[in-house]
């Protein structure tokens, strides 16, 4: 039988794979011909999906982008040997897109069922449960230590120092949290990974809770993410039937359960401890730290709350040693990071590539510029908080510190590319907007400063007193710095400061010339 | 999507009794009302609380924190727009501030015949298909202005 493999990512969906297998499936059966269709994730190559791949001897042939008018000539082709057609991608690892990248946490995305342990465990999958079951938790967390692996979320603190503090915090209950409240723009790799294999989550929740002590774990998964949502509630349920969750893991004598939990619409609960109100089902508010959720986290217990894309990246480490990972980086940011590149730009999708690579390789050699053809004005790193950086600067390569030090954050790793016909200005003023609305409230300069802002940036745009109001913002976002609770407060200031450094010409506004009396 | 039904007290205490032994249970229960009714009304704040011991102003202040409990039903039909930055470089301003103005409603209105109600969002995590949006819970991307006009105008009927 011939197997055809499409991916049910959304946002493969999003841009017509469903409707696309269908088709292939009802013109096959109108030629009399039995096909096998395998539902995958995506492997991230955006710009080529829909697409659909061919099991053939010589690998999984791809085609793409395909649209519906399409589908007939593809047949006539004999496309399901692997021939010959304009759309004909060949193998997708040959796509250089895909070849230059080192995939590790995403080394199963896009290729396996994400619904199957089987699957899974064919490519690799709970070798590091395996490897973690045999060895004492300190001994995990050395690892982990080892691997320099630091929080993908954002704030990039050592995993392994975190899970030393839960491992060692004395209580009778502990938790693991997945934060999966991916909510920054131009960042999808947590909703990839969660659609597009599920057990790898799942692998890397269960070995930290061996190594921190803890038998019960949940994921909060924004609402927004309906598919991951079902996915991973589905695949949860499947390791739990095939014994890689539940009372006894893999036969042993220690248990992991795990739940999903759904996220209400609030950007805030990304932030680990309003996300653990809100899984208390409270309001999302930000708590005053300390104490930290290693000390006191879910319901006054130790917790452990890491990102996605850090705890799917555990079972890799476990498997291959934490030496192996950390040959990957440069300076103290080891390992790989899944940068996902959007907006307006050619080729977006999912970059895995060891720390280091400079923007100009991601938009320009990886992304191919902009989508509208139009030069690269500015790119925006690290999500709604994160600066603007002008194409003079897509020499920066990409890791913690250096980011940091040009007043940027690498963030989740989100890159949203702009053409010229972005008004920095603007983007500045959305930035308080987007505080403005999500802010938890709890602080008065995040709840009250971003809404000064926006008025502030509506007097700069409209040339009102430039100068005194200039004064006004950068008195602002200052306070909103140094006085915020949280980071949502903490960093909005950073966009609006990376906008106006960077591109002061586009708040030069000419004065505003007062209307003429009717 | 399915009609969503009237208040109906005893459905509504089956639903917080299925997930009252949850840890946590406030969201998954404002979750499932919402599933079953289409919005948070009056009545279940006042139940929820009850049921689960806790004060009014608790659940009040947990429902009406969260965008997605809404107290009012929505349309018909939901279409939700993402409005962040990726989008925005897209030109999904543009698209969105057209197709409003073509339904005469505001972010969160809903169209005079009760078929659509058109929501913000910020991020649906389909960034590199952006303009993106997401009708009745399922996606779109590379959306444009076309595309908007045949949603909403199967959403109105004819």
């Amino acid at each position: 039988m011939i197997r055809i493999f499409i991916s049910r990512d959304s946002a493969s969906v999003s841009v017509g794979s469903v409707r696309i297998a269908r088709l292939v499936c009802e013109e096959a059966a109108v030629r009399g011909l039995i096909l096998e269709t395998a539902l995958t994730g995506s492997r991230g190559l955006f710009w080529l999906e829909p697409l659909v791949e061919v099991e053939t001897p010589g690998g999984r042939i791809a085609y793409g982008p395909i649209s519906p008018s399409d589908v007939g000539s593809l047949f006539d082709a004999d496309f399901l040997t692997g021939a010959e057609h304009p759309l004909r991608l060949g193998r997708l690892e040959d796509q250089p897109y895909l070849a230059r990248q080192q995939r590790l946490t995403f080394t199963r995305c896009g290729i396996v069922d994400p619904l199957s342990v089987e699957d899974y465990e064919a490519h690799g999958g709970y070798a590091g449960l395996r490897r973690a079951l045999s060895l004492e938790p300190q001994a995990i967390v050395n690892e982990i230590k080892l691997s320099g692996l630091r929080g993908r979320g954002g704030a990039g603190f050592p995993t392994g120092i975190k899970w030393d503090t839960v491992l060692h915090a004395q209580a009778d209950r502990k938790y693991i949290v997945c934060n999966a409240d991916e909510g920054d723009s131009g960042t999808f790799g947590d909703r990839m990974l969660m659609e597009g294999d599920p057990f790898s989550l799942i692998e890397g929740m269960t070995i930290a809770g061996l190594a921190v002590g803890a038998a019960k774990g949940f994921i909060y998964i924004r609402s927004e993410y309906p598919y991951a949502y079902r996915t991973m509630t589905d695949a949860i349920a499947l390791a739990t039937k095939a014994g890689c969750l539940g009372p006894s893991l893999m036969g042993s004598d220690q248990a992991f359960t795990l739940e999903t939990r759904l996220g209400a619409g609030a950007y805030i609960c990304g932030e680990e401890t309003s996300l653990l109100d809100s899984l208390e089902g409270k309001r999302g508010m930000v708590r005053a730290k300390p104490p930290l959720p290693a000390i006191a986290g879910l319901f006054g217990k130790p917790t452990l709350i890491n990102n996605t894309l850090s705890l799917a990246t555990v079972p890799w480490i476990l498997a291959n040693g934490g030496q192996v990972y950390a040959d990957f980086g440069m300076g103290r940011s080891r390992g790989t990071l899944p940068i996902q590149l959007a907006g307006n730009v050619t080729r977006g999708g999912l970059i895995e590539l060891a720390f280091g690579a400079t923007l100009r390789e991601i938009v320009e050699d990886f992304g191919g510029g902009t989508a509208t053809g139009r030069p690269v004005k500015a790119v925006q790193v690290g999500g709604p908080l994160g600066a603007y950086f002008p194409a003079s600067m897509l020499d920066l390569p990409l890791d913690y510190e250096t980011l940091a030090a040009e007043k940027g954050l690498l963030g989740h790793g989100g890159i949203v590319v702009f053409d010229d016909s972005v008004d920095l200005s603007q983007q500045a003023r959305f930035a308080f907007e987007f505080c403005a609305a999500e802010s938890c409230g709890k602080c008065t300069p995040c709840r009250v400063g971003a809404v000064r802002g926006v008025e502030v940036m509506d007097r700069i745009i409209a040339g009102i007193e430039p100068e005194k109001n200039f004064e006004v913002l950068e008195d602002l976002c200052t306070l909103m710095t140094d006085a915020s609770l949280c980071a949502m407060g903490g960093l909005t200031p950073l966009p609006v400061m990376s906008a106006l450094t960077h591109f002061p010409e586009d708040f030069d506004k000419a004065p505003q010339v007062p209307a003429a009396a009717e | 999507m399915p009609r969503l039904g009237e208040w109906d007290q005893g459905r509504a205490r089956e639903i917080i009794a299925a997930n009252g032994t949850l840890e946590g249970p406030v969201l998954p229960i404002l979750h499932a009302l919402l599933n079953e009714f289409g919005h948070i009304p009056e009545e279940a704040i006042a139940l929820v609380a009850s049921e689960l011991n806790l004060s009014r102003a608790e659940i009040h202040g947990t429902v009406s924190f969260y965008h997605d409990f809404r107290r009012q039903p929505a349309g018909r039909h939901v279409l939700k727009l993402c409005r962040a930055e990726a989008c925005q470089s897209m030109n999904g301003p543009r698209i969105a501030r057209d197709l409003l103005q073509e339904l005469g409603i505001d972010w969160g209105g809903t169209t005079s015949d009760g078929a659509l109600t058109v929501e913000g969002v910020y991020c649906l995590g389909l960034c590199a298909c952006a303009p993106s949006a997401l009708y009745d819970g399922e996606p779109m991307g590379r959306v444009d202005r076309e595309r908007l006009d045949t949603v909403a105008r199967e959403a109105r009927g004819p």
